[in-house]
């Protein structure tokens, strides 16, 4: 108003082009990997699904001569393989609630949001980007664990079991499925609380503290109630064997999915509906 | 442009925004002043569509925000509040967000360069400074080449050297005719860098007024008057409407009068003035007029020192 400007060129665009669900996911794969914490973590859960079957197998294959029958009886070639999903899961599940509450926590929110206020792409296109990405490291990194275990273990006779064993492929498979649904299952709840130390803590009390804390109940409610809860359906997706008061892995597979699907709509509609 | 109707906000029994209304024209630099706390940060939230309005409404280039196909085309926005993963480098903080309206590398390396951030754009963001951040901020609002900025308190943390760029800046985006919307709670900036005003207190419409209307209307038209014979002078203005204060022996403060009629009653009464000076407010004493009855943390006044911003979270 006072004086003529100085110079600042602001450099022109030709063509800005509209907010595409397929964008939106090329950006959140851009938020993804490069994040540090992203590559930490995924290594480190790529590293326990591996490693921990084959430190189980190894100890497993050195203890053997001196394992009780009963004991032998209680190690199952499969639950070996698939040891490292249990551990694994922890480490996806961090990163999957630290996917959305980083950016509550530093104010991202705004920047994402203001770049696609309609929002909803956003998540969907978290839920897809980290999804594949967990399932792209983890059916590999299953697949490795099932073979390094069993080579490891080739002396034994009794804990080989072959790939194409009735259940074995449906199990492999299944772990690194159900690391993908934990992993939208703890985003989902990250949206909902939108606060790091809650998510994970909330996500901890679901599949962590409950559980175990069943067992406190008369034993007829337990046999209930347990096999209905999130972690029990979702481990039917990797086990070979059925007890008595299981679901069977696909209806568990379904029920799994059902609650991941529930928390996803939560979080879908809150994330629509709440000031940022 | 931005339109606003009524606009109000809530946060539990707190009223942040009072049904405001105005409206911001392509072309000019608005300035957005209020005392901290005044709900300045939740205006452009509303705006941006980050918080819904308990009432009224708000429309940006004739939509609501969230309905327009490119956002970023038509709103370029820096937040007070940082709005950066501290984790992210600035490369790939602007790389990510440019990429959901389909735009390249290129123009995120133009923008690093325009704001100055070439050497540190591949550090992580959690390290820059206020000053850097700010520019990254910047650099974030102009990614899509909006036809509108929205800027909160975009001069925090910006060495003199930053703030004279950030002028510069504003004002050349309003000369090529985009809306540019700007808040800030420093006057003395604002007095340099905007057209017009819209001037809020505890969320309330206080002024939409051009820069010079604004300080003519809270003017008080104080003449200044020194004269060897100070006290005939007072008592030759006395009158209806009319007060007179003295600071020191010989000078005298006048208000309700003009200089020309101080000069002709001095003439009439043979009185020899040393100095006759009308004298105008700034726009700092303009405001503090202005929002004084609006200010809400007056204990703060007595610090000398602005109040932090009431946190809305």
């Amino acid at each position: 108003m006072t004086t003529a400007p100085a110079a600042v060129e602001v450099p022109r665009l030709d063509r800005v082009g509209r907010v595409t669900q397929a964008r939106v996911a090329l950006s959140e794969w851009t938020k993804l990997h490069s994040l540090r914490s992203t590559r930490w973590s995924l290594l480190i859960a790529t590293v326990l699904a591996i490693g921990l079957p084959a430190l189980f197998a190894a100890v497993t294959s050195s203890h053997w001569g001196s394992m009780s029958p009963g004991e032998r009886a209680d190690r199952h070639p499969l639950d070996i393989a698939l040891a490292g999903v249990n551990v694994a899961q922890l480490a996806i599940a961090v990163l999957g609630v630290l996917v959305i509450t980083g950016e509550y926590s530093t104010g991202m929110i705004r920047a994402s949001f203001t770049a696609v206020p309609k929002r909803l792409p956003v998540l969907w296109a978290k839920i897809g980007v980290f999804g594949a990405v967990t399932f792209v490291l983890m059916l590999p990194a299953v697949i490795v664990a099932f073979f390094v275990s069993q080579s490891i273990l080739s002396k034994h006779q009794l804990l080989q079991i072959s790939f194409s064993h009735p259940g074995v492929m449906r199990s492999v498979v299944g772990g690194a499925g159900y690391l993908v649904l934990i992993g939208i299952f703890a985003m989902a709840i990250g949206a909902i609380v939108r606060n790091t130390a809650g998510g994970i803590a909330a996500f901890a009390a679901l599949f962590f503290v409950i559980p175990p804390l069943m067992n406190i109940l008369p034993s007829r409610w337990n046999n209930a109630i347990s096999p209905f809860l999130p972690d029990a359906a979702g481990r039917r997706m990797f086990s070979l064997t059925t007890g008595a008061h299981d679901l069977h892995p696909w209806p568990g597979f379904l029920l799994f999915v059902g609650y991941t699907v529930l928390a996803v709509a939560v979080a879908a509609v809150l994330l629509v509906r709440r000031d940022t | 442009m931005i339109h606003a109707q009524g606009l109000t906000k809530d946060y539990g029994d707190k009223r942040a925004v009072d049904g405001l209304d105005f409206t911001v024209r392509p072309g000019l630099v608005t300035g957005f002043l209020g005392p901290n706390g005044s709900g300045k940060s939740t205006t452009m939230r509303l705006v941006l569509g980050l918080d819904a309005p308990t009432a009224g409404d708000v429309t940006v280039n004739g939509k609501h925000y969230r309905d327009h196909r490119s956002p970023m085309r038509e709103v370029g926005a820096l937040l007070e509040a940082r709005s950066v993963h501290t984790g992210r480098s600035a490369y790939n903080h602007l790389l990510a967000l440019a990429q959901t309206h389909g735009i390249g590398k290129r123009r995120v390396d133009e923008l690093i360069d325009l704001v100055g951030l070439h050497e540190v754009a591949r550090k992580r963001a959690g390290k820059f400074s206020l000053g850097m951040g700010q520019r990254l901020g910047i650099a974030t609002a102009l990614l899509g080449d909006p036809a509108t900025l929205l800027l909160d308190e975009p001069a925090n943390g910006l060495d003199p050297e930053g703030i004279h760029w950030m002028r510069n800046l504003l004002k050349t985006l309003a000369g090529e005719g985009r809306t540019v919307f700007v808040s800030s709670h420093l006057m003395s900036e604002m007095a340099l860098t905007a057209d017009h005003l819209i001037v809020i207190g505890r969320g309330r419409l206080i002024a939409d007024t051009s820069v010079e209307d604004f300080v003519l209307r809270a003017s008080s038209k104080q003449v200044r008057v020194r004269s060897p014979a100070a006290a005939r002078l007072r008592d030759a203005v006395a009158g209806e409407g009319v007060s007179v204060t003295s600071p020191e022996p010989g000078l005298l403060e006048i208000s309700g009068l003009g200089a020309e009629e101080i000069g002709e009653v001095a003439a009439a009464h043979g009185i020899v003035l040393h100095e006759l000076t009308p004298v105008q407010a700034t726009l700092e004493e303009a405001f503090m007029t202005l929002t004084n009855e609006e200010v809400e943390f007056r204990a703060a006044e007595h610090q000398g020192e602005p109040p932090k911003e009431a946190a809305a979270a």
